[in-house]
């Protein structure tokens, strides 16, 4: 089986000034749940969002399961992006609603299980929630999904550590064997456990492609303590 | 998450040890079923396919066995269990004596003191 994510020389220059990637290329397997890792300004948002098709590339290539990002792509691909976009007017069942009409592949009863689980009310408004919550609800509604890649900005910056921990098995329950999920994150101690493998970026270049028992076989350390060696200010 | 893994070992080996740990000590009794990839890797909070890794190795061992219907299941032979059962205090107490030694205390010294912590008069 062919890879599932190829990036050829992916450049993207913003005002013909500011370069955020720099001719990456990468190649992301099935079956895996990956860690997009790189500080501030690395150029992590800007590749998650060529790969949804929110930004085209100066120069190079993204292509998904062999297509370009488009309507193909998007049937296939689960993203949360960093920043909600759900209605704040609406109640989270008609956000259900819309999901399922939306996406073929979205399944509501896992959806329903995860937000009783979580004892959020399908009948509260977005707008009544609290940010936690409203981000938990959008992760929920993501990983509802039967997607052959998720796509995660952040996806547990902003909720407590006992949600984050649910968060975490939602993930590794969720996602089927030939599924692939990146996940872009700072916190990563707290997720470096559930990690096959990483990919740090620095200034739009890739530095590093690894898996998480490789580092901590050849350097000794957890990914979180090099990643702090090698990005160290 | 419940499993305290260090964050400094390679984590298959310190899931391996865990279950190793939890079947000798009798948390899965032999012939009884383990439960799945996925259920311990939820409850470890650990990536699946390092779980499964983990458990491919227990399996070359034959301390856990692939059955066609149950899944896996804890070996029956109370042996084999044993055995792994001495190697991992073989282990603990090589560990201790170095440490104690390190501390400077020689074998009388160590003997003495294990005597009295266990209950026992000391010499």
């Amino acid at each position: 089986m062919s890879e599932l994510v190829e990036i050829r020389n992916l450049t993207k220059v913003y005002d013909k000034k500011k370069t955020a990637l720099n001719g990456l290329n990468l190649t992301l397997p099935r079956g895996r749940i990956i860690g997009l890792l790189g500080p501030n300004g690395s150029g992590k948002t800007t590749l998650i969002k060529i790969m949804n098709g929110l930004l085209t590339p100066t120069e190079g290539e993204v292509l998904v399961g062999g297509e370009k990002p488009g309507p193909v792509t998007k049937a296939h691909i689960s993203y949360l992006p960093e920043r909600t976009y759900l209605s704040a007017g609406k109640k989270v069942s008609e956000l259900l609603a819309f999901f399922e009409d939306f996406y073929e592949d979205f399944r509501p009863e896992r959806a329903r299980e995860m937000l009783a689980s979580l004892s959020i009310d399908e009948n509260a408004k977005i707008k009544t929630l609290s940010k936690g919550t409203r981000e938990k609800v959008q992760l929920i509604l993501v990983m509802s999904r039967d997607a052959d890649l998720f796509v995660l900005d952040e996806p547990i910056a902003g909720v407590d550590p006992a949600a984050r921990d649910y968060i975490i098995r939602t993930i590794i329950t969720n996602y089927n064997e030939n599924a692939t999920v990146l996940l872009s994150t700072h916190l990563i101690s707290d997720i470096e456990n559930i990690l096959d493998e990483v990919v740090f970026l620095k200034e739009g270049n890739l530095v590093l492609q690894a898996t998480v028992e490789e580092i901590r076989e050849q350097k000794g350390k957890s990914v979180d303590a090099y990643f702090r060696e090698v990005f160290a200010c | 998450m419940a499993w305290n893994l260090n964050s400094d070992r390679p984590i298959y080996a310190q899931i391996l040890e865990r279950i190793q740990m939890q079947i000798v000590s009798g948390v899965y009794q032999p012939g009884t079923k383990i439960p799945s990839v996925r259920e311990l890797a939820a409850d470890a909070g650990v990536n699946p396919n390092t779980m499964q890794k983990a458990l491919a190795e227990l399996e070359r061992s034959g301390l856990v066995m692939t059955q066609r219907t149950s899944g896996r299941v804890v070996t029956e032979d109370l042996n084999m269990i044993k055995e792994i059962r001495n190697q991992l205090a073989g282990e603990q107490v090589k560990e201790f004596v170095k440490k104690m030694k390190d501390l400077g205390f020689d074998r009388e010294d160590i003997i003495d003191l294990l005597t009295k912590e266990t209950g026992g008069e000391s010499a």
